[in-house]
């Protein structure tokens, strides 16, 4: 890429990204491990090798814009403002979780971020999103809904009922898909007639883009543009960020599908060192203050292990509270 | 108090609520334009225009799905599913999302908002257009499901449901559209859920009823009274939340008991509520509660044969009259 990335946004905000980014990292890889421990059970989807996409999608949105997600959405919580350890509790089934130990690794959700949840039947969220975006337009709120979902998501009846109620009733949605080419172990070419997702939209005339999910700055411009032309036009857009998943599609998957070269290609195409690497090139960062980063996330993560262990489980009288206001 | 339909009834409690409260707001198939397939709507969007009034494509569970993402943002639709038939399409957000929302994340968030969908058999729609699904939705927490059958209750009700935090499945029946009865005028009388309310007060036998079937009761109940005997008609009006309790005072009272369900016999809700008399009633029981249900069968196009699967007024005549031979 041509354009520096001083051009593209100031030192401290590029620094906060490749922070962004290793958190996420260390937070998924400590999942794992905690799953392995026991003190993690049920599902556990992990982002490893997509964070590029949550965090140049949150840096390129406002504060108050909704997102909305599916199930592996710890990173996208995280990035929004989610503490670690709270979302850390949650997963551990502890009161003192985002949720407080109900929702679980797939349903993070807190509304003072706008962080409007993590759903867990593919294609679940669009019509949410959707209505959310009226509720923003019907208030003049002037915030969108950013709708991410994976490219499993994009075969539902819900992806076109919802791509198509958001063009027609005018509404500030951006479908963001996120696709890392497998549904589970269904590769996306056996599952999409048309494999090359933005281009679904025509049929809606919503406008789209590709874009790479592996380039942090690449996803930031490109959901800046596209989420900006929501807000002008009061209308949809989609950005396909092509991405891939290091790990298998939940922990009991151990992704036997894919082939050594293919994992190894798009390990070569990780967005951590590759994005840090520009930093030292284009001398935003020296390479100890990014050991540093790293060393300052594994800090964080460690802390939010010692937390989550530590926090107390819910009462027994929790399991009736909540289901009606 | 002036005398009007159901449908009016619920028209008013619609046109009431959205002049109170610009957070309210509508959407459906058909209904802004053409005024409701069965015109519940009608005049709405005259007075409230295309922002709050809206047709919808015809995508179920995204008329459901759109209405808990508004009522997450701060509005409180009411969503109207043409007939309950549809709501099967839109289980997936019902179910899978509505009825969760709250309790997954943690009471963080509230969904004000109102699903109505017309229902029930006996128009000879057949299989596809006359089902009674209201179990599927008591069977699920995390949702209330209001089942009127008077118009004064069908607008107190309604009004109710709107101004409710909780998601409310509300289910009218189309047979009732046309009924008339009193309906206060006044916009600040409602109907409370969870309450049961005896619609004739008898010492023989509690006939529990609910929507259409309450109607039915009330005229087998008319029947009996010819014979001497004084049937009590509790009309549930919500079937979540439940008041049970009304409905076992009346039967310690009676001692004995006839549930009467429009929908399938197998798992339907006249088994809970036998159930819950049981528990509550055992020793005050002078026979076994009696069902009257709809057949388990898909229902049939012919006139002669969908009689036979909606209970009719002589089906609970009968029932009244082998609960009042029974003996324990």
């Amino acid at each position: 890429m041509d354009t520096k990335l001083r051009a593209i946004l100031p030192d401290h905000d590029l620094l906060k990204m490749y922070e962004q980014m290793v958190l996420c990292r260390e937070f998924e890889e400590s999942c794992a491990e905690q799953y392995t421990k026991g003190h993690i059970t049920g599902f556990l989807h992990l982002y490893s090798g997509q964070e590029a996409v949550a965090v140049g999608s949150t840096r390129a949105l406002h504060k108050d814009d909704y997102i909305l997600s599916a199930y592996r959405e710890h990173a996208q919580a995280i990035v929004r403002g989610a503490e670690p350890k709270r979302v850390m509790a949650e997963l551990f089934g502890k009161a003192t979780g985002l949720c407080k130990g109900k929702g679980g690794s797939m349903h993070l959700f807190d509304p003072d971020l706008s962080f409007m949840g993590g759903y867990a039947i593919v294609g679940g969220q669009f019509p949410i999103a959707v209505g959310l975006a009226f509720a923003a337009k019907f208030r003049q709120e002037g915030r969108i809904a950013a709708c991410f979902f994976g490219d499993g998501a994009v075969n539902q009846g819900n992806f076109h009922e919802g791509l198509n109620w958001a063009r027609l009733w005018e509404l500030p949605v951006l479908f963001v898909c996120e696709n890392n080419l497998y549904g589970i172990g269904t590769e996306v070419h056996r599952s999409s007639a048309l494999a090359d997702i933005h281009k679904r939209t025509c049929g809606y005339e919503v406008p789209s883009t590709q874009v790479d999910g592996m380039d942090v700055m690449a996803v930031y411009q490109a959901i800046k543009y596209a989420a900006e032309w929501v807000r002008e036009h009061n209308s949809a857009y989609l950005v396909e960020a092509m991405t891939y998943r290091f790990r298998g599609h939940s922990m009991a998957d151990p992704g036997k599908y894919r082939s050594a070269a293919e994992l190894e290609l798009w390990k070569s195409r990780d967005p951590l060192p590759n994005f840090g690497k520009r930093l030292i090139e284009e001398e935003i960062a020296g390479q100890t203050q990014l050991d540093a980063i790293r060393k300052e996330a594994v800090a964080v993560v460690q802390e939010a292990v010692r937390f989550a262990e530590e926090s107390p489980w819910p009462e027994d009288a929790e399991v009736y509270n909540d289901i009606y206001v | 108090m002036p005398e009007i339909t159901y449908r009016d009834a619920l028209n008013l409690a619609l046109k009431e609520e959205m002049r109170r409260d610009p957070s309210v707001v509508t959407w459906g198939e058909d209904v802004a334009f053409y005024e409701g397939s069965f015109k519940v709507t009608r005049g709405l969007l005259a007075e409230f225009g295309e922002g709050r009034v809206k047709d919808t494509p015809i995508s179920e569970n995204t008329i459901v799905g759109v209405a808990i993402g508004a009522a997450m943002g701060g509005l409180r639709p009411v969503a109207e599913l043409m007939t309950v038939n549809f709501a099967l399409l839109a289980m997936d957000q019902i179910i899978n999302h509505m009825t969760k929302i709250r309790y997954m994340f943690g009471g963080q968030v509230n969904l004000p908002m109102v699903i109505r969908a017309p229902g029930g058999g006996g128009s000879q729609l057949a299989a596809q257009h006359s089902q009674s699904l209201e179990t599927f939705f008591m069977h699920a927490p995390g949702m209330y499901v209001a089942v009127p059958a008077t118009p004064a209750d069908a607008k107190g009700l309604l009004k109710s449901a709107i101004r409710d935090n909780n998601p409310v499945m509300f289910l009218e029946h189309e047979l009732l559209y046309n009924s008339k009865g009193e309906v206060s005028d006044d916009p600040e009388l409602l109907v409370p859920f969870g309450k049961c309310e005896i619609k004739r007060p008898g010492k023989d036998v509690t006939i529990v009823a609910y929507s259409r079937m309450t109607i039915l009761a009330l005229a087998a109940a008319e029947e009996l009274a010819k014979e001497n005997i004084a049937c009590e008609v509790v009309d549930l009006r919500t079937l979540a939340p439940l008041d049970t309790e009304t409905f076992v005072q009346s039967v310690k009272k009676t001692g004995r008991a006839v549930v009467v369900e429009e929908c399938w016999r197998t798992c339907g809700l006249g088994a809970e509520i036998a159930t819950r008399i049981y528990d509550h009633c055992f020793d005050s029981l002078l026979s076994p509660v009696q069902r009257v249900s709809g057949l388990d069968v898909p229902m049939p196009y012919s006139r002669k044969l969908e009689k036979l699967c909606i209970p009719q007024v002589e089906d609970i005549i009968g029932a009244v009259k082998e609960v009042l031979s029974e003996k324990y």
